[in-house]
């Protein structure tokens, strides 16, 4: 043990703070980032770029809440506030919150908790990004020659007569759609290629289960929306008939073709949320986590269930009552999953040690959030409610509430928890814990007044609205300022913890995954040593060392490979 | 100060709001006969929720109460995991939603299925009007409907899909180009409620907004008659203005002088304009009638060739009125 311990303070691994050697200063100048192999490097990369997409998006959100202030003109003109929320669906959804999670903390962290020095695809994973830059360019350059008006769904027919950009944004959502495979096909590879010794499938941490399933969905649905997209484009731009019914084509048939891509979609987005909040439920509550294989099999039924459901979103375009009573039937089994991991996720806190570190408040905010936001699926899924609730501000609510509520919260809980091994950097506690707050407070009265607008039958995307539906708009833009607030306090921490934040050590809240066993932030390498994973939520196989204000393994040759053992 | 008295009021606002349209906190106003079914679902599944949520978060707020972090102390050890618990929260929750499921779908099939003696109504929507054709040829800007009796709408579109949404009614249903939608309901008090489009369709969406005027038991078929005979009631220019608003010209021509997405008709007639071909056109009756048939035979400089035909949508009487109320000062003593 003794032998062991220096090997690995030797290679700068267990060490308290501060290696000389990271990924960060392994190479200098804008090239080596912009042409790095390394996945840590173009995980912070992606991060930039996702996190100034969630940046322009959230301009986009102020500016249409401050329009519907009152009703009538408030500060843009009706073409203007419909390009608003095309952008603001568009940018959120294909450049923000689809690759968000996966390729920003999925990137970085995968194959640290694999014990490994990369993903399997080292080059496909820089053409990802790549392919994300060039088409996130053509999908912002639709702004400037004139943006779209289509909303982020492009309907057809509106889409292919509207006199917008809808090419340019098409063909980008078709590019980005390609990074998102990419990303995908590569962590399928890594994960089925490269676990470490001792790590069976039942040992993934459920991070990487929720990984996983989601890269099943990339794969193998992102391909129908580029088709789905070349074939609008072809239609526009060729005048082919395959979805506009005065070319002979079925407009109804582009929105099936749209759904099978863009509900599956939707796990996408929060699948990987759902692996967050394994991790941080389980690491501060200091508990192992609850029913592992539930949570495990509940992601890839998920995954495959997601496929099925896509007919929902057509309850009232007419389409058969055989199919809405399937589509109705199907979209209820996939609601079971979402709930066992809720309920797992409290078992878990049962009897624990619970730490209210900002991470865990956004564990717990999730917790409140996403419940409402799944249970308010239920309305929708029902047919009788839903031909009430369909397009109105009750369905923008209940996916605000899944997508923001869900997973932006929980991407928000993965920064902050891993954010000490990505920069090697702790951030104040305290404000922290205001911007938690803020947020938490600013969503839920941004969203929760249109719930209760849409069931009184406020219809969505509408510019002008009715003198009586004021109250609520009203109450839903000042909730929308105290969200903004709320974000600008955490740039400005954040922020501060990168220039002036304290050292981070190796592993400050006491987690069992791989990654916390190399230094603060990690060395280019990684791991200088072929690792042994155990049980990836047996924490009490960590204490906590006050000399280097974190917590070190009690025996640090649990988790070398046995090949290694000699050192 | 302000602040919280800006706070307080907003707060009693909203507080006053649901009561808007005269239904519940949840509801608007229960006005046809599947409304009250749909209504029940709704809190059937809203008390379900509640109680799933309070259970969760009631949970969760004892558990981070009673095993905060203190000094010293570690987690207690507890099994990680238990069979026969995590079968009875699957096996619950899956009970639950499909008793949900054949409610909903139940009330679905009702509302799908129109009696067989239903009165029927054609609808058009297109980019940003509703028109309402009765059996007798007649055509609204408004829903009329009888109470008590059910209707059925036979809806199509001109352009763009549409969705036909009357929340009172509780009723929806797309309204897609190139092909018939149907929808039906029976309205069971008398009164006037609104008319969505919830299918976004472009620029004036949020304004194609129309009512459904229920009338009580034996005012529909006279107000259809007296309704159906404006032309011989009304003077030719008060058809003609009724036609205009009707058939949707307001929706593209202004009578302010300002253009939208067609010129402005304020003083049309007898004005010299130039056309997008090089000629300059005097309107008199014949470009007018013309421009009403034949929107592409000779266009305005500036616009686009935009304009649907209204070739068999509008007889010669109706063209005539619309004539006689382009040649009068129209503009001036209007509003809008």
């Amino acid at each position: 043990m003794a032998v062991a311990n220096t090997v690995l303070t030797g290679d700068g691994q267990n060490a308290g703070v501060g290696p000389e050697e990271n990924y960060i200063n392994h190479g200098k100048g804008i090239l080596s980032w912009l042409f790095t192999l390394d996945h840590k490097r173009i995980g912070i990369m992606y991060l930039v770029a996702i996190l100034s997409s969630f940046f322009l998006g959230g301009v986009f959100a102020m500016f249409i809440r401050t329009e519907l202030l009152t009703p009538g003109q408030t500060i843009m003109t009706a073409d203007t506030y419909n390009k608003m929320f095309t952008l603001h669906g568009a940018v959120m959804i294909f450049l923000f919150i689809i690759p968000g999670i996966p390729a920003t903390l999925g990137n970085f962290v995968l194959p640290l908790m694999l014990g490994a020095k990369d993903v399997a695809l080292p080059r496909l994973n820089l053409a990802s990004f790549w392919l994300w830059l060039i088409g996130a360019s053509v999908a912002v350059a639709s702004i400037i020659i004139g943006a779209v008006d289509t909303g982020w769904t492009f309907y057809t027919p509106y889409s292919t007569t509207t006199s917008t950009a809808v090419v340019a944004m098409t063909l980008g959502a078709f590019i980005l759609g390609f990074s998102s495979i990419f990303t995908g096909l590569n962590f399928i590879v890594t994960i089925h290629k490269m676990r470490p010794e001792g790590m069976t499938w039942f040992k993934m941490p459920l991070f990487l289960w929720s990984l996983y399933s989601t890269a099943i969905i990339q794969v193998l649905a992102t391909p129908i929306l580029g088709i789905t997209l070349l074939l609008l484009i072809a239609e526009r731009t060729l005048g082919v008939g395959i979805f506009d019914p005065s070319l002979g084509g079925d407009p109804v048939l582009y929105q099936h073709f749209f759904w099978f891509y863009s509900h599956p979609a939707v796990y996408i987005m929060i699948l990987p949320a759902m692996g967050i909040m394994s991790e941080l439920i389980s690491v501060f509550s200091g508990k192992h986590i609850f029913g592992y294989r539930f949570i495990a099999w509940s992601s890839i039924a998920i995954a495959l269930l997601s496929f099925l459901v896509w007919g929902h979103h057509m309850f009232t375009s007419g389409q058969s009552s055989l199919m809405n009573m399937v589509f109705s039937a199907l979209t209820f089994s996939v609601a079971i999953p979402s709930a066992v991991k809720v309920f797992n996720w409290l078992a878990t806190m049962y009897k624990g040690s619970i730490r209210l570190a900002a991470p865990m408040l956004y564990a717990l905010s999730f917790l409140f959030l996403f419940a409402i936001g799944g249970l308010t699926g239920l309305f929708l899924g029902s047919l009788s409610t839903d031909i009430h609730l369909h397009d109105t501000y009750f369905v923008v609510a209940h996916f605000h509430y899944v997508m923001f509520g869900g997973t932006v919260i929980a991407f928000l809980g993965g920064i902050h928890y891993w954010w000490p091994k990505l920069f090697g950097r702790m951030y104040s506690e305290r404000w922290a814990q205001v911007s938690a707050l803020l947020i938490f407070v600013g969503f839920n009265l941004t969203f929760f007044t249109q719930f209760v607008m849409g069931s009184h039958g406020m219809p969505r995307r509408y510019y002008n609205y009715l003198e009586r539906f004021t109250a609520y708009h009203q109450a839903s833009t000042v909730g929308s300022f105290i969200l903004a607030i709320g974000f600008l306090i955490m740039a400005g921490y954040l922020a501060h913890s990168l220039m002036k934040g304290e050292l981070a050590p190796a592993n400050p809240w006491g987690a069992a995954t791989l990654e916390w066993e190399i230094s603060s932030p990690p060395p280019h390498n990684n791991f200088n040593h072929e690792m042994y994973a155990g049980d990836p939520y047996d924490l009490p196989a960590l204490r906590w060392d006050p000399s280097i204000n974190g917590y070190v393994r009690r025996d640090p040759s649990s988790i070398l490979a046995t090949t290694e053992e000699a050192g | 100060m302000t602040a919280s008295h800006m706070a307080r009021t907003l707060l009693a606002r909203l507080a006053a709001a649901p009561e808007g349209d005269g239904g519940s906190f949840w509801m608007p106003p229960q006005i046809s006969t599947v409304a009250q079914s749909v209504d029940w679902l709704f809190h059937f599944i809203l008390a379900i929720s509640v109680f799933f949520f309070l259970l969760i978060v009631v949970v969760m707020v004892i558990f981070v109460l009673k095993y905060r972090r203190r000094e010293g102390q570690e987690a207690e050890s507890s099994p990680s995991h238990n069979l026969a618990l995590e079968v009875t929260w699957t096996v619950i929750p899956v009970a639950l939603v499909i008793v949900i499921f054949v409610i909903g779908f139940k009330g679905f099939l009702d509302m799908a299925t129109p009696p067989a003696n239903a009165y029927e109504v054609l609808v058009e929507g297109q980019k940003w009007n509703w028109s309402f054709t009765y059996p007798n040829g007649y055509v609204d800007e408004n829903l009329h409907v009888p109470v008590d009796r059910p209707v059925r709408l036979v809806m199509s579109s001109a352009d763009v899909i549409h969705s036909l949404y009357v929340p009172a009614f509780r009723i929806k249903n797309d309204v897609v180009p190139g092909r018939y939608s149907k929808v039906w309901f029976e309205a069971t008090e008398p009164g006037e409620y609104d008319l969505f489009c919830a299918e976004y369709c472009g620029t004036s969406h949020s304004d194609m907004i129309a009512h459904v005027i229920v009338h009580p038991v034996g005012e529909f078929e006279p107000w259809l008659e007296k309704a159906s005979n404006f032309l011989e009631t009304m003077t030719p220019v008060d058809a003609g203005r009724k036609l205009f608003q009707v058939r949707g010209c307001t929706q593209c021509h202004s009578l302010d002088g300002s253009a939208k997405t067609g010129p402005t008709l304020l003083g049309v007639f007898g004005r010299a304009t130039a056309m997008a071909d090089g000629t300059t056109v005097t309107a008199d009756e014949n470009y007018i009638r013309e421009s009403i048939l034949e929107p592409g035979a000779r266009v305005v400089a500036g616009f686009e060739p935009v304009m649907p035909t209204f070739q068999g949508r509008l007889k010669d009487p109706e063209i005539m009125a619309i004539i006689e109320y382009l040649k009068s000062p129209v503009g001036a003593s209007e509003e809008e």
